[in-house]
């Protein structure tokens, strides 16, 4: 567990030693505030919610957490430092664990620094604390399904480009697989087990309940599971790849 | 302390090492001689638990190195080729995650950190990024933390590479100093550094092993005095 959390401080220590985590803070909060006053026609649904504003959640940090990951693994490898770092007496697992906990806190740090949101809609109207609290921790979970999804992308590669861009996809993927659009794909030929069973691997369906203020544990369980699969297969890239 | 038993390891059709077997005990410091691309490296990737043998088994302290990799890990000190490190921290910083990782107590981190710091030599950089440091400091670096935490073996790729003279002598010297009760293996191009600092030397080549005796036995098996032209003799005629 010690050891864990040495590879949890050292990794954002590296966040933090170049522009890279401050530029997304600022470009994370900026978009937000513009996708939520603009897009999401705040002011004029007349509403005290916050609705709007975590809409956009997922669709942000579709572009936005490939780059948090992509140098999670690849950079190590492009370095050499990976063979520094699994030469010490530290389990695969470890690392694995400390690594994508850096990056989740991270993402949970710049979801707290959206607290003027909160702040303002509380100023102006008397919104529901429950249904905001069960939406952030939504939204935290699902940048919590994409990091780990980007974790495992970024293990199979030395190219952060091609991280990126995998990540990116994969993640759109899995976050619209409960859309029309997608399902109609999968219609004609696939039995309807089958999609339905890709209508809920839909990360969007999944968060869509959450924000409205139902933490169903069927949710949580679907993220947690996403989570902790994406976890076990970065473990098995990592230990298969140190050949490569 | 160090053993290899028929270790291979082949990427594809490669075969990069090729049944090599080899002992180093306690105060032995063996050098690791070989041509470019013979599998010096990947011996001692294989030692080090970084990468799975095709075929055979590593040994470090008689444990097993594919068995149990972290009890073998905590007992050896390595060095990487080209010294990879963490750049964006300073000497302390890395020293002190090293430390960490290997599970010492707060006192304790910071005597053997001193210690390490003071035999390297690393006071004027110590809190300078390590990606603003210069070859030979990066390696002394690595060294360090190769050494830190005072291991029984250590496995050093190319430790004087890209060092001046001085630098180099000083780190053969450590090295000597060292010798004493730990298990040493050094890879090295330089046949200089075997008479300074080994006390056998393996040729390999090809990922086979060629050679396997006392500097002063092989020069006495091939009647010449220059270890290049022994060097030379077997790699390019028993392999060719």
């Amino acid at each position: 567990m010690g050891q864990i959390w040495v590879i949890m401080r050292r990794e954002l220590m590296a966040y933090f030693s170049t522009p890279l985590a401050y530029v997304f803070i600022v470009i994370f909060l900026a978009l937000l505030a513009a996708t939520t006053f603009y897009m999401g026609a705040f002011f004029d649904r007349n509403q005290a919610d916050l609705r709007p504003f975590f809409s956009f959640h997922p669709w942000l940090y579709l572009f936005l957490i490939p780059a948090i990951t992509m140098r999670m693994w690849a950079e190590e490898r492009k370095t050499g430092t990976i063979e520094f770092l699994m030469t010490l007496p530290i389990s695969t697992n470890a690392v694995v664990i400390g690594k994508f906990l850096a990056a989740w806190l991270f993402a949970g740090l710049a979801l707290l620094l959206t607290f003027p949101m909160w702040i303002t809609v509380e100023y102006l109207g008397d919104p529901d604390i429950g249904v905001i609290i069960a939406s952030y921790i939504g939204s935290w979970l699902v940048a919590g399904g994409f990091l780990a999804i980007g974790g495992c992308v970024s293990a199979l590669t030395r190219n952060q480009v091609i991280a990126y861009i995998v990540t990116a996809t994969v993640c759109l993927l899995i976050l619209t697989s409960g859309l029309p659009v997608v399902l109609g794909a999968f219609q004609g030929w696939v039995p309807p087990l089958a999609v339905d069973m890709i209508a809920s691997l839909s990360v969007l369906t999944h968060f869509e309940s959450i924000t409205r203020g139902l933490v169903d544990i069927r949710d949580l369980i679907f993220f947690i599971s996403l989570i902790v699969l994406a976890l076990v297969v970065n473990a098995a890239i990592v230990d298969l790849r140190k050949s490569a | 302390m160090i053993e290899t038993r028929n270790l291979s390891k082949t990427f594809g059709p490669l075969v990069a090492v090729d049944d090599v077997s080899f002992v180093v005990k306690r105060g032995e410091v063996l050098g690791f001689l070989g041509p470019n691309g013979a599998g010096k490296s990947t011996t001692m990737k294989m030692l080090a638990g970084f990468l799975p043998p095709s075929g055979g088994s590593a040994h470090i302290c008689g444990i097993d190195v594919g068995h149990d990799p972290i009890a073998a890990k905590s007992r050896i000190g390595y060095l990487p080729e080209g010294a990879p490190l963490y750049g964006d921290m300073t000497p302390a910083q890395l020293l002190d995650f090293v430390t960490q990782v290997r599970g010492l107590g707060r006192i304790e981190r910071r005597r053997r950190t001193e210690a390490a710091v003071e035999t390297v030599q690393l006071h004027e950089v110590l809190h300078r990024p390590i990606d603003t440091l210069s070859k030979g400091f990066t390696r002394r670096v690595a060294l360090a933390q190769a050494i830190v935490h005072d291991p029984d073996v250590l496995i050093l790729d190319e430790p004087t590479d890209g060092l001046d003279p001085n630098q180099k002598h000083e780190v053969r010297a450590l090295l000597r100093a060292l010798s004493g009760n730990k298990a040493i293996i050094v890879s090295t191009h330089i046949l200089e550094e075997v008479d300074a600092v080994c006390t056998r030397a393996i040729i390999i080549a090809r990922g086979r092993i060629l050679a396997d005796e006392t500097p002063s036995d092989l020069r006495a098996q091939h009647g010449r005095a220059s270890l290049d032209d022994i060097f030379r003799a077997i790699t390019l005629g028993k392999s060719a």
